[in-house]
């Protein structure tokens, strides 16, 4: 029986109201006061998913031509674009994976390992949505994808990305209780926050963003390609000056179906000359971005919540 | 105990029968573009430049089965806004294309609605005159290819859409675009079991691949949908001077990326009805200027393009064949 809104959660009860203001002050390695990381998403979409009740993966009846096609553009020529390009910029890519891939094109993933890319999970496929799971079955896709990645890359994930951003009530709980650190689910934040899952796991959000994500900015928000490149210079601009106070995070989310298109590749190169044109910028990856947060400022960070909490 | 508003799922929900090496189909085969062997075009040209012209009749009564294509009539009927507005592509903005495109000197691919040659001779004469080549675009915007179409009418639909446009234009016309790119699983198998050589709803590379039918390959073109001017547009509501940003700064890209890595197609898909309005023409204009101002551009018909692709996978081969054999 469908449930009434009323007896589902109002919130999702993940973290405590914290102002931005006076917060402990984070400094980043080697007095860097922005962390700046690039997630690339390398996903995998099926032509013919099975269905789910919750949402529908293409719009149009099967064969979704334009959507699956567009989408495998990525895989075809976007990814090695996007590659050269950090290359040239020296930025370690931070992967989001569906980690089915790993099967289909090996050679993407041999390719993220030649530039120790970090990998997190983004599921298994991204036409398979969370929607519906029950508790055990998101319990199996979320361990499976964490075991594909360790025997594809050589290492657990520490962080998770819903697939197509798709939740349940359990999402951040399951991932903290299979060994996961952090998430990239939550917008709440320019900060890493710690994150209350019902294991107690020390658990964090890292800033991935949903207004700098090329699909949400282009396909979303139909932004055009040099206002999106001054977009994300004026993201820049900001928390860069705010990280002087205390640090922050920006991340630019990416997929190369949408960003490594001809024509939209100079305004995303020309951002990232600007961004690495500058002096104590902490050019990363998500992992260490948690980890050093999770070993110098977590503690600090829970301690001024509930201290601001009691009042 | 946690709560969902959603149906449970089918077992069958984790179960991944495609999870394959390569893709989740047999379509086509997994290639990635920089793994392929560099191509040259004519003359020693990088760039080939595609520029396609559709023309294209939106009816006044459409069905809209077993899809409603976008561009189509929209108001209750008669929706004679939407009509006229397309048909002011077909009276006005085509011509102000031709002479942009001479001007410049574009060879132009022209994807035509095959009742615009039954309904509208004096512009089927215009277009034979200038012996463009002509693709097949179905029969018109109300004839869209999708799945749950029955296998009989589609095939009827594309033997008539291009035994009629062969039989007017007295060109071999092997080239398709179907349209809003939309096809049904059956649509590669009946082109070319109709003698299509080529066709351009796949927008999943930059250069052609062979794409697997039930009568032996057809040739995948990669005519971009992200850079169309009615998706940038009249979809995306990016301004004119976006849209021509866009192209020049795909031009620039792809020039660059075919210095390193081998011949680039930039494909610019146009429509009279939308580029061709009197404030947006100057766009088109500056673009081709500039395009065309490169020399390492080859401005060619999207058969001309696909028969040098294919001449050049055949040298690749011997040359593979000789190095073999020596």
């Amino acid at each position: 029986m469908t449930p009434e809104p009323q007896q589902l959660k109002s919130e999702p009860g993940h973290y405590d109201y914290w102002p931005y203001r006076n917060r402990p002050k984070i400094t980043w390695p080697n007095g860097a006061r922005l962390a700046f990381w690039v997630a690339p998403n390398i996903e995998f979409y099926e032509l013919n998913p099975p269905k789910n009740p919750a949402r529908a993966p293409w719009p149009l009846p099967s064969p979704a031509v334009a959507g699956y096609s567009i989408r495998d553009y990525g895989n075809r020529v976007g990814h090695m674009r996007q590659m050269k390009l950090l290359e040239k910029y020296g930025i370690r890519g931070s992967i989001s994976l569906s980690t089915a891939l790993c099967t289909h094109h090996p050679e993407i993933i041999e390719m993220c390992r030649e530039r120790d890319w970090e990998f997190f999970s983004h599921g298994i496929y991204n036409t398979r949505y969370t929607y519906g799971m029950t508790e055990s079955q998101e319990r199996a896709m979320i361990l499976e994808s964490i075991e594909t990645i360790e025997r594809y890359a050589g290492k657990k994930p520490a962080g998770y990305l819903a697939p197509a951003l798709s939740h349940s009530e359990v999402t951040l709980d399951l991932f903290a209780e299979l060994g996961g650190i952090y998430t990239c689910d939550l917008f709440h934040d320019d900060q890493p926050t710690p994150i209350t899952v019902r294991g107690g796991q020390r658990f964090i959000s890292v800033p991935y963003s949903l207004e700098l994500n090329d699909t949400i900015a282009y396909v979303v928000n139909k932004i055009e390609p040099r206002r999106y490149g001054q977009m994300i210079k004026d993201s820049f601009d900001r928390l860069y000056a705010e990280g002087a106070t205390s640090g922050t995070v920006m991340c630019i989310p990416t997929h190369n179906y949408q960003v490594s298109c001809p024509h939209r590749m100079r305004a995303f190169e020309e951002a990232l000359e600007y961004i690495t044109g500058h002096s104590d910028v902490w050019a990363t990856t998500g992992r260490k971005i948690a980890d050093y947060y999770l070993a110098n400022y977590y503690d600090a960070a829970m301690a001024d919540i509930a201290s601001k909490g009691k009042r | 105990m946690t709560t969902s508003p959603h149906p449970p799922l089918d077992d069958d929900y984790q179960q991944y029968p495609q999870r394959q090496y390569g893709m989740d189909h047999s379509r086509y085969e997994w290639s990635m573009l920089t793994d392929r062997k560099p191509v040259i075009w004519p003359n020693g040209k990088t760039l080939a430049v595609w520029v396609n012209v559709s023309v294209e009749h939106f009816p006044l009564n459409p069905i809209g089965k077993p899809i409603k294509l976008p561009g189509n009539m929209t108001m209750p009927y008669p929706d004679l806004r939407h009509f006229t507005l397309r048909d002011y592509g077909n009276r006005v903005g085509i011509y102000r294309f031709f002479d942009a495109l001479d001007k410049h000197g574009v060879t132009p691919t022209i994807a035509m609605n095959t009742c615009l040659v039954e309904r509208y001779p004096q512009l089927l004469d215009a277009v034979i005159a200038r012996h463009d080549e002509i693709i097949g675009h179905s029969w018109s915007m109300d004839t869209a290819h999708a799945g749950g179409m029955d296998e009989a009418i589609e095939a009827d639909l594309i033997k008539r859409s291009l035994d009629v446009l062969r039989g007017k234009t007295k060109q071999p016309v092997n080239g398709w675009l179907s349209p809003g790119k939309s096809e049904s699983a059956n649509t590669p198998d009946l082109l070319k079991a109709n003698g299509v050589d080529y066709f351009c709803d796949w927008v999943n590379d930059d250069m052609p691949y062979p794409f697997h039918t039930k009568h032996g390959d057809i040739i995948a073109m990669p005519l971009s949908t992200e850079l169309e001017d009615r998706f940038v547009v009249m979809d995306n509501f990016h301004s004119e001077q976006s849209w021509a940003e866009q192209v020049i700064d795909a031009c620039d890209f792809l020039l660059a990326e075919s210095q390193t890595q081998g011949g680039r197609i930039l494909s610019v898909s146009l429509h009279p009805w939308v580029m061709g309005q009197p404030h947006r023409i100057k766009h088109v204009e500056a673009v081709l200027q500039y395009i065309m101002s490169k020399p390492d551009v080859w401005s060619a018909s999207a058969g001309e393009i696909c028969a040098a692709w294919q001449t050049a996978q055949i040298k690749s081969e011997k040359q593979l064949n000789t190095s073999i054999g020596g």
